[in-house]
């Protein structure tokens, strides 16, 4: 056929493809170009006082337990501990908007927002203590375990947010990422499954500027990462990342949303990592002092005490009160991780499978065997020099 | 497939003929029947009913909530099927083509395999990910590669793979019905084969982990699994004329490895040969011949041979009857065992 002959080319008008249709409309799902503020602005008069304080006491407690992480690293208590100093605002508000039967779904770096949510602070540091993967039953807290391939957490949370949905549970999966991780193929890949499923699941990308050393320019070409979302079909939100007011309401609305069943939100919160990636990397190599002391002058917890102290809400006693509260934690961090952990190496064959392989069999009785004849040897030795 | 192999199945004579592709799919469509929480999910398994058909129907019968066409992205489809395997249901994932599969390498090897180790025995994962694979098909680059060798590097993983239609179903419920992840390598070229099998009263579920005698013999053991055993099976037929018995020993389960019924089959013929379609270095014919060679050693008669792929990528359709093991390689390979030694 030549195209002469083709239905309507005569008239030499162009026609749309069969396939075309009109598209959704992306304007609803577009991010704002300003990341979305609530404290320093009129909207914080509509914000409930009391979750204000709570916010504050959980950032100063947050505060203190990262200071406190870290100086277990230096200590040799934790093999490493990757720091949200600078970032508890996201962390906490991700915490605190949650329902206890929703899911959380944490990177490495997310342990404050596990602990926020209630987890016992050792059991939620002994994957970077060393002893075991994973110190507490996911389960039982609804909080997977802490993820430390990049993005690869984000699928399960769509995954669990799908299958509670079809079983009839109103559920919601929060599931967290850093800048760098949204480079991954896992991310696109979640995002589009979530869409596609409307599946209740809220992305948080807490963008902190860095992956390891790589600026966000070397990361990413869009706009915003808030500008992703448009592309899988759900809504961008850009918020302030140090103001846990905002995050706590912007993270809110797009739990409600998901609960709504009407899909899920990417959420891209603008903070800064204070310290290093981990108490193993050098952040001197990578950045300026002037850029870190300008992100310090919009610290969280700062923004949000000078906030509660203008409107009269909190006090210098509340402030030392706070204070107080999150040094009491500490103490006890501190005093519990100097224990040893008992460790069992028997249990390195336990949970490989739900039965033991003959081959798993074996080699447990091989080790078996070389610990008593250790402890004969331990023995031995101490009757010698008996 | 033969006679020997579908008595072996333990089908009965009236039984109808059935292919595998048949059994595959009443396997899923009874396991969907009697547990509620048994999910499908992939690309195509939906309205097509699978690319190989396997999954024809399901959605039909039990809704496009059990049976889910996904979008097309193997990370995405098994990273979801952890998180509903977290949430407590059976996700079955299909996995289209073997090499298809290598994008969801990561959650496969980093979560799947991993997270009950992870959480301490608190949360398994029950999910089982069917692949197509192999060659001898005449599919175009990508769609014959042997994968098992890299899902048997990975503790944490089972890796079962069918070479009869009655297996194919036993197996495949008992991988679906397994609290672990099983990784279900189908030898696609065997989907079409048929034996006396009866979808009607299907055989009994065997656990997964046993090997099995396909044919008894005396001089030497082929061992074998997937779409290799009905080569040696020929070959064992075809070594008669030579005035070789052999005995093959289809291994059903790569992990867990059932040693004690290769074992037992090697020190019976004092000679082996491994048979497989994928690569030999560093292929599973090495692991096999060294568990034989720790554990039999002083009854061999001659060193653990192998036939395999050779170490290439999987060549073009028009070539590849040179690449794959056929009944000559493998007679070549029996005759190599040392004969001599024996006069």
């Amino acid at each position: 056929m030549t195209v002469q002959e083709l239905p309507g080319a005569a008239a030499h008008r162009p026609t749309p493809p069969p396939a075309w249709k009109p598209i959704t409309d992306p304007a609803p799902l577009l991010p704002d170009p300003e990341p979305y503020r609530v404290l320093g602005t009129d909207v914080v008069a509509d914000v409930d006082p009391e979750l204000l304080l709570r916010l504050h006491a959980e950032l100063v407690r947050g505060r203190r337990y990262n200071a406190q992480a870290t100086a277990l690293t230096k200590q040799g208590r934790l093999a490493v501990y990757p720091s949200s100093t600078g970032q508890e605002a996201c962390e906490v508000a991700a915490a605190l908007v949650l329902e206890d039967r929703d899911w959380l779904f944490p990177s490495y770096r997310d342990t404050l927002a596990a602990v926020a949510r209630g987890l016992d602070p050792v059991e939620a540091l002994t994957l970077l203590r060393g002893d075991r993967h994973t110190g507490y039953d996911p389960r039982e807290h609804r909080i997977a375990p802490l993820c430390t391939p990049l993005a690869t957490q984000l699928p399960h949370a769509v995954g669990l947010a799908h299958a509670a949905r079809l079983k009839g549970d109103d559920v919601v999966a929060l599931a967290m990422v850093g800048d760098g991780g949204t480079s991954e193929g896992d991310f696109h890949e979640a995002l589009n499954f979530a869409a596609v499923w409307k599946a209740p699941v809220v992305f948080l990308v807490q963008n902190n500027g860095f992956a390891i050393s790589v600026p966000l320019a070397k990361q990413t070409a869009a706009p915003s990462l808030a500008h992703k979302a448009v592309g899988y079909g759900m809504p961008g939100r850009l918020v302030d990342g140090n103001d846990a007011a905002a995050v706590h309401q912007v993270l809110g609305e797009a739990v409600a949303r998901a609960r709504r069943g009407e899909g899920p939100t990417l959420v891209e919160a603008l903070t800064y990592r204070m310290e290093a990636h981990t108490n193993a990397d050098d952040a001197t190599r990578y950045r300026a002092d002037s850029e870190v002391e300008a992100w310090r002058a919009h610290d969280p917890v700062q923004l949000l005490e000078r906030e509660l102290t203008d409107r009269g809400l909190l006090d210098d006693a509340g402030i030392e009160q706070a204070r107080e509260a999150a040094e009491r934690m500490a103490a006890a961090l501190r005093d519990r991780m100097n224990a040893d952990p008992v460790l069992e190496p028997m249990d390195l064959f336990t949970h490989v499978y739900a039965e033991q392989t003959s081959q798993l069999r074996e080699q447990s009785a091989a080790l078996r065997a070389e610990l008593d004849a250790e402890h004969d040897h331990h023995e031995h030795s101490a009757e010698a020099g008996r | 497939m033969t006679t020997a192999a579908a008595t072996a199945d333990g089908s009965t004579a009236k039984a109808k003929p059935a292919s595998m592709a048949q059994a595959l799919g009443r396997a899923l469509r009874d396991s969907m029947s009697e547990d509620p929480t048994v999910h499908v999910l992939g690309e195509d398994v939906g309205t097509l009913g699978g690319v190989f058909r396997i999954t024809d129907g399901l959605a039909k019968e039990f809704g496009d909530e059990r049976c889910t066409d996904t979008p097309l992205a193997e990370a995405g489809i098994l990273g979801a099927a952890v998180g509903m395997a977290m949430y407590g249901l059976r996700p079955v994932v299909e996995m289209q083509f073997d090499a298809f599969a290598y994008p969801a390498f990561e959650q496969l090897i980093s979560h799947v395999a991993k997270m009950r180790n992870r959480t301490g025995g608190a949360m398994p994962l029950p999910i089982t990910v069917r692949v197509p694979y192999g060659g001898g098909i005449g599919g175009v680059e990508h769609h014959s590669d042997s994968s098992e060798a890299y899902y048997m590097a990975t503790p944490g993983l089972h890796v079962v793979t069918p070479a009869t239609v009655g297996d194919a179903y036993g197996l495949l419920r008992a991988s679906i019905a397994s609290d672990d992840p099983v990784v279900f390598l189908e030898p696609k070229r065997l989907y079409w084969s048929k034996s006396d099998w009866s979808p009607e009263a299907p055989a009994a579920v065997e656990p997964i982990g046993r090997a099995v005698v396909r044919r008894p013999g005396r001089s030497a053991t082929l061992i074998t699994y997937g779409p290799s055993l009905p080569v040696c099976m020929e070959a064992a037929e075809a070594a008669v004329a030579e005035g070789w018995d052999l005995e093959v020993v289809d291994l059903r389960s790569l992990v867990p490895f059932d040693d004690e019924t290769v074992a037992a089959s090697v020190r019976r013929t004092g000679r082996a040969v491994v048979v497989h379609e994928s690569s030999g270095f560093g292929g599973p014919g090495g692991e096999i011949a060294a568990r034989i060679t720790e554990r039999c050693f002083h009854h061999l008669e001659a060193p653990v041979l192998r036939v395999a792929g050779f170490d290439i990528p999987y060549p073009p359709p028009m070539l590849e009857r040179h690449h794959l093991p056929g009944v000559d390689r493998v007679l070549d390979a029996v005759a190599r065992l040392q004969w001599e030694a024996d006069s």
